[in-house]
């Protein structure tokens, strides 16, 4: 994973995002400045393919750059255009703009407008790729009626019918949850192992009763459970990148979402009761990311959907052991 | 943590992948009528004939050298075996100390003498081993064991006693880890190996029944067991050294993932049918395949680290504690799935397979070192102790 596409952006991103930056942004909804110099680094290009002037990577070769996003909290979707930049110009579309994209699913309103809730940092992204049941556009926000949604830099995106259908339409439909669960499953993992990281060095440094907190039973085991579940959520994330095409496969994403978005609420719950009441207020940086690890397991499926996905794959299209599901979604070219 | 960026996705490579065919194919016919709550006992099921035929087929000691009777393969051959065998629920249990570490820590520690006669007769599946370790003032705290081998004019005279020794009462030896120096205060110093024939005077064996019944689990009594110069193992003196290196190999295998496999392909057989799938059902086995999958792989990778030579001790605690977790989840989940339907029209076989796991799933976080036990080795590998 050290490869020299994530050595670089983690220089970009321990020099621009730092958690000033993040907090900064995440107070102005404006996030123009550190897309403009993610823009230029050609981050964004990553996944399109190289004939179209992208670096023409797979998916297995930009979990480190998606994991980034989430040990550096990115506030801008650099991940999710990456995804969307790689869908719009395999579908053979021209012209697509210089701004970030983000996914999201929407659903038609009575009104005949397409709605769009929980849409992944909707506050802060210049278009979105929507789809509905059948059809992908691709939409743009100051198009939309724009209304805060439940993490502070999504936003519920409104766009009338009239704009829908001017909007660019795909040629093929895309299962948005797809490629958001792929993205976020990268994300956490990133995430968990930055909060893991933060909650070992805290354990290590804050002292009561005359010694580190660390140094008792109770917290050592606390944290050895989040290291496993850090560690397992690690392993998921590869498993739903683990695709030599730009293109991520159902059933391991099914395992990598579910799993990392199980790893999300245990090791956020472990982290802040390991914190105390400093890990609670806003000026610590842990809600940074615990934040995150509950709005990127809300996003993009919650396990219970990908449960249902790979419990329908086990149970309705395959026979026999349950070994030689969990083997193929396993055995994969390293 | 490093240990979290070092355990990558890795493949079984072709050449030991393609071993699976022909183990499955074996498999599937001579497990073919025996009913799955019987397959459920897994590597606790006990069958020395049919260790025989495996070992007439070649499948013991795959990782061990040719010139001693094994495969010459790697730890990959072995994983692919392993897993087939406890996916079917095979009766693998007589050989199975002595393939997965008895064998390996001869082959590392012992002398060539030692290497020609033990390790032929363990790849012929004729030579059972087990494990001497917990005594009975000596669990977790492993150091503190009491039974000492004094030295005599011919070799050693071994008294003292040994408890949840698993099969040794079908078992030909036991690896035990004894005093020959110091006491008790002496912790990791003074400790050794020495290979204890069970058929010499002075060794009592006594099953101990389990909660489910069967005794597979014993005490063994040793009264100035004579023992020749020959039966320590490794150097005198090192034997917390090779104890802890033989726990690597007991921790890191696949039969930390699958113990209750056979429950979950019975219950996944119960659910494809129209009258026993439900939605609960459908997301309940999606639940289950998503904790298994990210662990099979993190336990192929482990094993890709245990062909380079490296012994992942801290790694190898990782998956054994999340393991042994969804091992005991499958039993307590099935349990609420079949048990809050309408109908009860279940499967007899179903229900004595699930009600079989259920009572020695708490065996899964005790064997191989207790759940506090490996997240106190975590915790150490963190730099916390």
């Amino acid at each position: 994973m050290d490869d020299l596409f994530s050595d670089a952006l983690r220089q970009l991103l321990d020099d621009q995002c730092p958690p000033a930056v993040v907090r900064q942004i995440e107070a102005s909804g404006d996030g123009a400045a550190l897309w403009a110099q993610l823009h230029d680094s050609g981050f964004a290009d990553a996944l399109v393919p190289e004939a179209q002037g992208g670096a023409g990577l797979s998916l297995r070769e930009v979990l480190g750059v998606m994991a980034l996003c989430g040990r550096y909290t990115v506030p801008v979707p650099l991940a999710e255009t990456m995804m969307a930049r790689s869908v719009l110009t395999r579908a053979g579309l021209v012209g697509i703009p210089n701004g970030s994209i983000t996914l999201a699913q929407g659903q038609w309103a009575a009104d005949g407008s397409l709605v769009c809730a929980n849409v992944q940092l909707g506050r802060v992204a210049d278009a979105v790729l929507v789809s509905d049941a059948h059809h992908t556009w691709l939409l743009f926000t100051p198009d939309a009626d724009s209304s805060p949604a439940s993490f502070v830099l999504d936003a519920d995106l409104r766009w009338s019918a009239s704009h829908v259908t001017a909007a660019l339409t795909l040629p093929q439909h895309q299962d948005i949850r797809l490629l958001l669960g792929c993205i976020n499953a990268a994300q956490l993992s990133g995430a968990l192992l930055a909060v893991f990281n933060n909650t070992l060095q805290y354990a290590n440094d804050r002292v009561q009763f005359g010694k580190a907190i660390g140094k008792f039973q109770a917290i050592q085991h606390q944290l050895s459970v989040m290291a496993e579940h850090s560690f397992a959520a690690h392993m998921a994330a590869q498993l739903g990148c683990a695709s030599d095409t730009a293109s991520p496969d159902r059933v391991r994403v099914a395992v990598a979402k579910a799993r990392t978005s199980e790893a999300a609420l245990e090791v956020a719950g472990l982290s802040h009761s390991i914190h105390g009441a400093i890990g609670f207020t806003h000026e610590f940086d842990l809600q940074l990311f615990t934040r995150r690890l509950h709005a990127w397991r809300q996003s993009g499926g919650a396990e219970s959907y990908w449960h249902t996905v790979l419990g329908n794959e086990l149970v309705d299209h395959r026979n026999g052991l349950a070994l030689d599901l969990i083997r193929s979604a396993t055995d994969v070219t390293a | 943590m490093s240990t979290l960026d070092s355990l990558n996705l890795t493949r079984i490579p072709a050449d030991d992948e393609a071993l699976r065919a022909e183990v499955r194919a074996f498999l599937s016919e001579a497990m073919r009528d025996v009913p799955a709550h019987i397959r459920a006992k897994s590597w606790s099921g006990y069958d020395p004939a049919f260790s025989r035929e495996l070992g007439r087929r070649g499948w013991l000691g795959i990782t061990l050298p040719e010139a001693y009777g094994g495969g010459g393969r790697n730890a990959f051959t072995r994983f692919v075996l392993v897993e087939e065998f406890l996916n079917f629920g095979a009766p693998v249990g007589s050989h199975w100390i002595a393939d997965r570490q008895s064998g390996p820590l001869i082959l590392k520690y012992g002398t060539e003498a030692q290497k020609q006669f033990y390790l032929p007769p363990i790849c012929r599946g004729e030579s059972f081993f087990c494990i001497g370790m917990s005594e009975p003032n000596s669990g977790s705290d492993l150091a503190s064991v009491k039974t000492r081998a004094t030295k005599t004019d011919t070799g050693w005279s071994l008294s003292g006693q040994k408890i949840w020794t698993t099969n040794a009462h079908h078992c030909h030896y036991m690896i035990a880890l004894v005093r020959t120096s110091g006491d008790a205060q002496d912790r990791h110093k003074g400790l050794s190996q020495v290979i204890v024939d069970l058929s010499l005077p002075g060794v009592t064996i006594r099953p101990i029944t389990d909660l489910s019944g069967d005794s597979h689990f014993c005490e063994v009594f040793f009264d100035n067991v004579p023992l020749q110069d020959d039966a320590l193992i490794g150097a005198e003196g090192q034997g917390w050294e090779q104890v802890t290196a033989e726990l690597a190999f007991e921790r890191s295998g696949p039969e930390r993932l699958y113990s209750s496999i056979v429950l979950f392909d019975q219950w996944l057989a119960f659910i494809r049918t129209p009258q026993g799938r439900t939605p609960e059902a459908v997301r309940l086995a999606g639940k289950i395949a998503s904790q298994l999958t990210p662990l099979r792989a993190m336990s192929v990778a482990i094993t890709e680290k245990l062909t380079r030579g490296e012994s992942p001790v801290v790694e190898a605690a990782l998956v054994k504690d999340l393991g042994t977790g969804v091992e005991q989840l499958i039993p307590a989940a099935i349990a609420d799935d079949l048990f809050s339907r309408e109908s009860q029209d279940v499967p007899l076989e179903l229900l004595q397979t699930l009600n079989y796991v259920t009572q020695v799933a708490p065996s899964y976080s005790l064997r191989g070192g207790t759940r506090d036990i490996l997240r106190g080795m975590i915790a150490r590998g963190l730099g916390l102790r």
